[in-house]
């Protein structure tokens, strides 16, 4: 079983003007697709061919570099392009929003302790908001690394990222990468943040 | 010692056909000159202010690392270019390059490679080990060979910012266009003074 592109729940420009129509193009067929199709070959006629992307994140230490950075960029893409709505923004309400103020003190708090990992992160890779079992921890990872991984320093289950890879907002944001931060927030989906929230604190 | 923005040798829109004038712009402008005023705001203050570029790269950790690295490698890559290069080494360089590598085109090669396959953002490098021998490497983020007491001749740059402009994700092009730019007559010099 090879891993699919996952089909996009909107299409290029609807999440204009926070992200442009030949950026999201881009993201999604090239590098999203190249992400899928070099995963696709690197596990193809192995043991690991048939696990689901999960499992495989979980024994990358053992794996080759191809399978850590293809394997993370597949799952990463796919949780990103998930969490990001033309109707999205705003605030999360209801346990999502309870378990903010429980580890963060308050959304705007977490908020700005996010947006000040995506900045602060040199060079490329992501921002995220896990669940790791037992609270909510906000980090990044280089290139596309993830908290799923057997070699993360933080495990647990991503809830929210933010690609900070230059290819995700150059075209528009060019060095200005505080600004897509910014707007970043415009266009989050909070029932699917809360979905992965529920289905992480139900395991 | 306050780190100044070192003066392009040519206009930014003199190597238009491999790098436009908006990315020379903000690679240059904004970036380059970025990393050059955050290095100064970072060592005020500490036992950094006063040093070297060299020496920054040599000692120094986190931030003061990453910006004066930085400074330092957009330097020795803007340098190398020209809009009316020498296109190819001679010489000492070439018969040098020739031992290493089995010839011109063979090098080409390798350095593209290493280039395109550098995963994340960072720096490929042709350089002089400690045996004298021309090898070539990767550096992730701002690495800099300097650190591990190789001498640099060439860096082709291979963060997103240096080509997302004019190539998006087809960071092979780039790479290609790349050596019609490199003006071989500044690797030469750099060469010599590495021996």
């Amino acid at each position: 079983m090879a891993f699919q592109l996952p089909k996009l729940k909107f299409d290029y420009k609807a999440l204009e003007p926070y992200i442009d129509e030949m950026t999201m193009d881009i993201h999604y067929n090239k590098h999203h697709g190249t992400y899928t199709n070099n995963l696709n070959n690197a596990i193809a006629g192995t043991s690991i061919e048939a696990l689901p992307i999960e499992e495989i994140l979980q024994e990358v230490s053992k794996l080759s570099p191809a399978v850590r950075n293809n394997g993370g960029g597949y799952f990463n893409h796919n949780l990103f392009w998930d969490i990001m709505s033309p109707n999205g923004g705003g605030k999360p309400d209801g346990a999502l929003l309870k378990s903010i103020k429980k580890f963060f003190g308050s959304f705007d708090e977490f908020k700005e302790k996010f947006s000040n990992a995506a900045a602060t992160r040199f060079g490329s890779g992501w921002a995220w908001l896990v669940w790791t079992g037992k609270d909510f921890q906000v980090f990044s990872t280089p290139n596309q690394d993830n908290s799923l991984m057997d070699v993360a320093d933080i495990k647990g289950i991503p809830i929210l990222g933010l690609d900070v890879w230059e290819h995700a907002y150059y075209l528009k944001y060019q060095n200005r990468r505080s600004e897509y931060i910014q707007n970043f927030w415009n266009v989050i989906d909070w029932k699917a943040v809360e979905e992965k929230y529920i289905a992480a604190t139900s395991k | 010692m306050k780190h100044e923005l070192p003066k392009l040798q040519y206009s930014p829109n003199a190597l238009a056909e491999v790098l436009s004038e908006k990315t020379m712009e903000f690679h240059y402008g904004k970036h380059h000159q970025a990393y050059v005023n955050n290095l100064n705001s970072l060592i005020q203050g500490t036992k950094f202010e006063n040093a070297s570029l060299e020496q920054i790269i040599m000692e120094a950790e986190g931030g003061v690392f990453n910006n004066g690295a930085q400074v330092w490698n957009h330097s020795f890559y803007f340098e190398a270019f020209s809009p009316a290069p020498k296109h190819m080494p001679e010489g000492d360089l070439l018969k040098a390059i020739e031992v290493s590598f089995g010839s011109f085109e063979e090098f080409l090669s390798k350095f593209s490679n290493a280039a395109a396959t550098l995963f994340g953002s960072g720096w490929a490098w042709l350089v002089v080990d400690a045996d004298g021998k021309l090898i070539i490497t990767q550096e992730s983020n701002a690495g800099n060979p300097l650190r591990k007491g190789l001498k640099p001749l060439l860096t082709c740059d291979v963060w997103e910012h240096a080509y997302y402009l004019d190539y998006q994700n087809r960071r092979p092009d780039y790479i290609q266009a790349f050596w019609k730019i490199v003006d071989w007559r500044v690797v030469e010099k750099r060469f010599e003074q590495a021996r």
